[in-house]
C-alpha cells in the first residue's frame, strides 16, 4: 500500500518524459483491471462432478469476463478524467455537483442553527427510516449493523484516536456476552443470583473493563505491531477458553462449542415503566440508536478535551508526550478501558437480542472486521466509523441473492482493495488523521503502525 | 557582546541551586559515554553546556529526564518549595511533573495538531478532569479547558507566535517550531528548561529572537540549561559555561574564563583562532570518534 503512495509523490507534473508504464495514468488503469479480472474469475461459474474444469474454462472463456474489465476501464477512465481536470487548475471536477453538500458542511461549525438542523434531519430519518423497512432488514439493523456500530466506536477510541493495533476486540464482546449468559442462569454454572440482562450491563462493563486493564497493563509497553501480535492472542485465548470450557478441571463452565442458549430479552421495571424487549427488532433497534447516540455525545466530548488530546499526542509521537508531562501508559490503559467496556455492553446486547452465543461468534475474523470498519470509515472519525460499520455490514446482506453466497466476500475484499488504493483516509476522515497521513506521505512524522509512515518515529 | 548576560545573573549562592549533578557515569556496554560528569546550577542561571559533537551533551540531557539511568552518580532537583528529589530512577513523564521539561535536538511537535493544540497538551498534563468529567462536560472540565486555552495563548504570546495559535504546526517555518517546542514545554511550568540545540537550523535573524526568548524566560524565573553549538549565541545568554569533552568536563566557568581556558580552545579547535569557533565546531566530530550518538 505504502508503494503506490510514494510513486505518486515522486511522479513528476504533467508534461515530463516518462515512460508509459511508469505513468501513473496507466498504472491505475492496469491495477484496476486487474481487480476486475480476478473478481470475475472468482466470481465466474464453478466446476461440478461431470465438468470439473468448468471452474477455469467457464471463467476464461465468459462474455461477463468482459463486463467485468469494461466496468474497470470505465472507472480507471473516469477517475484518471477526474485528476487531469483537477490538474489543469480548474478545481475539483465534482464541485458543482457536491456544491450544497460542502456550503453546508463550512457553514455548520460556525453556525449552530444550521448544524442543530442537520443533527435533527438525520435523527429524523434515522427514528422514521427503518419503520419501512421489512423484518428482514429490521434484523439485521440491529444483528448485524446496529452491534458493530457499537463495537466500531468503542474500537475507534483504542485505534482511531491513542492508535494503538487491538485486534483481540473482539474478546471483551465475548466477555461481555458470557457475563450476560453467566447472570441470567444460561450457562452450566449456577450465579448466586439472576438478573435481567439490562442489570448485567454495568456487571459487563465492569467485568470487560477489568479485563482491559489486566491485558494493558503488562502489554502495553509493547509498540505497534508487537501489541497487535500480543492482542490477536489475547482474542484467541479468551474463545479458546469458551471453547473448551465445557471440561473445566472436570466442571462444564461455559457449555462448550454448544454455547449458551434462551438468554432472556431485556426488560425495564422500575418507577411506572413495564416494558419488555420481545423478538421484534424494532425495539431493539431504538435502545440502540439511543446509546450510539449518547456515545456520540460522549466520545465526541472526549476526543475535543485534554483526553483526546493526550491520545493524539501518544500516537503521534510517544517520547514528546512523555517528556511533555503525559503519562502515556495510563492514558493508553484508559483508552484500552473504555474500548473494552463498550465492546463488553455491546457484548450484552447482542447475547439478549439474538439469545444464543457460541465461541463461534467470537473469532479473530470478527476483530479484524471490526478494525477494517474503523479504517474504511476513516479512522478517529466518528461519523466515519459509524458509517464504515453500517456499509460494511450492510453490503453482503444486499448482495445476498442477487450473487452466488460463496461469491459475497469476493465483492466486499475488492471494495476493501479499491478503498485502500485510491482513498486510504478512509469514507470520511478525521482532520487530524488526514494530516498525518500527509505528512508521513512526505515522511514527516510517522503516527503510529496504522500511519503507514516509512521509518516512522524510533525508539 | 557577554557583558549583558552577567548583569542579567542573578547572585548566586551556594545553597540556592536548582541542579546538582554529582559524578555521573554513564555506559552503552564498553562504550562511557558521560565519564564522571558533575556539574551545578543556580536557581535562575543560564547554564550552557557545550562542546564537539559526541561530547555527551545529548546524553547528559537524556540522563537529567528519565530517558537514560545512568550507572554512577546522581541528579538533585531542587525544586522551589519542597524537598530535594533525586531524578535517577523516575519514567519521563515524572521527571516533567517534578517541574523539569524539555526539547529536543530534532524538533519533535505533534504534528497534526495545531500550535495551540501543542501547547495545551504541555499545559493539560498538569490537570485533573478525568475522561469521565470530559464525557459529561463536568464544570470542572469546562473551567479546566478555559485555563488551558487562556494559558496557551499567553504563552503562545511570549514566545512571539501569537498569531500563529490556530496554524498546523507542520507547516510553520522552522524557526517557529522551535520556539513552539519552546512554549510547550514551558506550558508544564518548568522551574527548569533543558533546551537541546534551539538554534540548531535558524537563521540569523531567528537566532537573534531566541536571544531574546532565552532571556525573557529566565527573567520569569525559569533556569535554562541549554546545550548549543553556536558560540555567539552561548556567549550573549549564558551564565555559566560547562564544556564536555569525551564525557568528561573540561572546564567550567563564565564566558570569558571559558573563551580563554587553553583546554578548551584546544578541545574545539586544536589551537586556533576565536573567531572561527562555531565553524570549527562543526567541523571537530569528523575528526573524533563517534563516541556516543544517543538518538532520542
Amino acid at each position: 500500500m505504502s508503494n503506490p503512495t510514494l510513486e505518486r509523490s515522486e511522479t513528476p507534473g504533467p508534461g515530463s518524459r516518462l515512460p508509459w508504464h511508469r505513468n501513473e495514468d496507466y498504472r491505475r488503469i492496469f491495477s484496476l483491471l486487474m481487480v476486475g479480472l480476478v473478481v470475475a474469475l472468482m466470481t465466474g461459474p464453478s466446476g461440478n462432478r461431470d465438468h470439473p474444469t468448468d471452474g477455469i474454462t467457464g471463467s476464461w472463456f465468459h462474455p461477463r469476463v468482459l463486463v467485468f474489465l469494461f466496468a474497470a476501464l470505465v472507472i480507471g477512465l473516469l477517475m484518471t478524467g477526474y485528476d487531469r481536470a483537477k490538474g489543469a487548475g480548474r478545481g475539483n471536477p465534482l464541485a458543482p455537483a457536491i456544491a450544497p453538500i460542502t456550503a453546508v458542511r463550512d457553514r455548520m461549525t460556525s453556525q449552530p442553527l444550521l448544524r442543530y438542523g442537520v443533527y435533527a434531519a438525520i435523527l429524523a430519518f434515522a427514528i422514521f427510516y427503518p419503520q419501512t423497512l421489512s423484518p428482514f432488514w429490521q434484523r439485521v439493523l440491529v444483528d448485524q449493523i446496529g452491534i458493530y456500530v457499537l463495537l466500531a466506536l468503542g474500537l475507534n477510541i483504542v485505534v482511531g484516536l491513542a492508535g494503538l493495533l487491538d485486534l483481540g476486540y473482539i474478546a471483551f464482546f465475548a466477555i461481555g456476552s458470557y457475563t450476560t449468559a453467566y447472570f441470567t442462569g444460561k450457562l452450566p454454572v449456577t450465579p448466586p443470583f439472576t438478573l435481567n440482562p439490562l442489570e448485567v450491563v454495568p456487571i459487563a462493563i465492569l467485568a470487560t473493563l477489568i479485563a482491559g486493564v489486566l491485558l494493558g497493563g503488562p502489554t502495553l509497553r509493547l509498540r505497534g505491531d508487537y501489541l497487535a501480535i500480543v492482542t490477536l492472542g489475547f482474542g484467541e485465548i479468551v474463545r479458546i477458553l469458551a471453547v473448551n470450557g465445557d471440561d473445566f478441571f472436570g466442571h462444564n463452565v461455559t457449555n462448550g462449542p454448544r454455547g449458551a442458549v434462551g438468554i432472556p430479552h431485556p426488560s425495564v421495571h422500575a418507577v411506572g415503566i413495564n416494558y419488555e424487549w420481545t423478538l421484534s427488532s424494532l425495539p431493539y433497534y431504538y435502545l440502540l440508536l439511543a446509546l450510539v447516540i449518547v456515545l456520540l455525545i460522549a466520545f465526541n466530548r472526549l476526543e475535543n478535551s485534554r483526553v483526546g488530546r493526550a491520545w493524539t499526542a501518544i500516537r503521534e509521537d510517544e517520547v514528546a508526550a512523555a517528556a511533555s508531562g503525559v503519562p502515556t501508559v495510563k492514558y493508553k490503559l484508559m483508552a484500552f478501558a473504555i474500548g473494552a467496556s463498550t465492546s463488553g455492553f455491546a457484548g450484552v446486547l447482542y447475547a439478549s437480542k439474538v439469545g444464543f452465543i457460541s465461541p463461534d461468534n467470537y473469532l479473530l475474523l470478527f476483530s479484524i472486521l471490526v478494525v477494517t470498519m474503523v479504517i474504511f470509515g476513516g479512522m478517529g472519525s466518528l461519523p466515519g466509523v459509524v458509517l464504515g460499520a453500517a456499509v460494511l455490514q450492510w453490503l453482503p446482506q444486499v448482495l445476498r441473492g442477487k450473487v452466488p453466497p460463496e461469491d459475497r466476500y469476493i465483492y466486499f475484499g475488492a471494495l476493501l482493495i479499491l478503498m485502500m488504493i485510491f482513498r486510504p483516509q478512509g469514507l470520511l476522515p478525521s482532520r487530524r488523521r488526514s494530516r498525518e497521513l500527509k505528512l508521513s506521505e512526505e515522511g514527516i512524522g510517522g503516527a503510529d503502525s496504522l500511519g503507514a509512515a516509512p521509518g516512522g518515529a524510533a525508539s | 557582546m557577554s557583558a549583558p548576560a552577567v548583569e542579567h545573573a542573578p547572585a548566586p549562592t551556594d545553597s540556592d541551586n536548582v541542579l546538582e549533578v554529582r559524578d555521573l557515569t554513564l555506559r552503552f556496554g564498553g562504550l562511557t559515554s558521560l565519564d564522571g560528569v558533575s556539574l551545578t546550577q543556580t536557581r535562575g542561571e543560564v547554564l550552557s553546556v557545550i562542546g564537539p559533537n559526541g561530547a555527551g551533551k545529548t546524553s547528559l540531557f537524556n540522563c537529567l529526564t528519565g530517558v537514560y539511568t545512568p550507572q554512577e552518580g546522581d541528579v538533585r532537583f531542587h525544586p522551589e518549595a519542597g524537598v530535594t528529589k533525586s531524578v535517577l530512577g523516575r519514567k519521563p513523564y515524572q521527571v516533567n511533573h517534578l517541574g523539569i521539561a524539555r526539547t529536543f535536538q530534532n524538533i519533535r511537535l505533534f504534528n497534526a495538531l495545531t500550535s495551540l493544540e501543542n501547547v495545551k497538551i504541555g499545559i493539560e498534563s498538569r490537570q485533573r478532569t478525568g475522561p469521565i468529567g470530559a464525557m459529561l462536560h463536568m464544570p470542572w472540565n469546562r473551567r479546566e479547558e478555559r485555563e488551558s486555552d487562556a494559558e496557551a495563548f499567553r504563552l503562545l504570546e511570549f514566545v512571539g507566535l501569537g498569531k500563529r495559535a490556530n496554524e498546523v504546526s507542520s507547516s510553520l517555518p522552522y524557526g517557529d517550531q522551535r520556539r513552539l517546542e519552546i512554549a510547550r514545554a514551558l506550558g508544564t511550568r518548568p522551574q527548569l528548561l533543558l533546551l537541546d540545540e534551539p538554534a540548531a537550523g535558524t537563521n540569523p535573524a531567528e537566532k537573534r529572537q531566541l536571544e531574546v526568548l532565552i532571556r525573557d524566560i529566565a527573567g520569569t524565573g525559569v533556569s535554562v540549561l541549554l546545550i548549543e553549538h553556536d558560540m555567539k549565541l552561548v556567549m550573549s545568554v549564558a551564565t555559566d559555561v560547562v564544556v564536555l569533552n569525551f564525557g568528561q568536563v573540561i572546564a567550567a566557568g563564565t564566558p570569558q574564563q571559558i573563551q580563554r581556558d587553553p583546554k578548551v580552545v584546544e578541545a574545539y579547535l586544536g589551537g586556533g583562532d576565536d573567531d572561527a569557533a562555531p565553524a570549527a565546531a562543526k567541523k571537530a566530530p569528523a575528526k573524533r570518534p563517534p563516541a556516543t550518538k544517543p538518538k532520542d
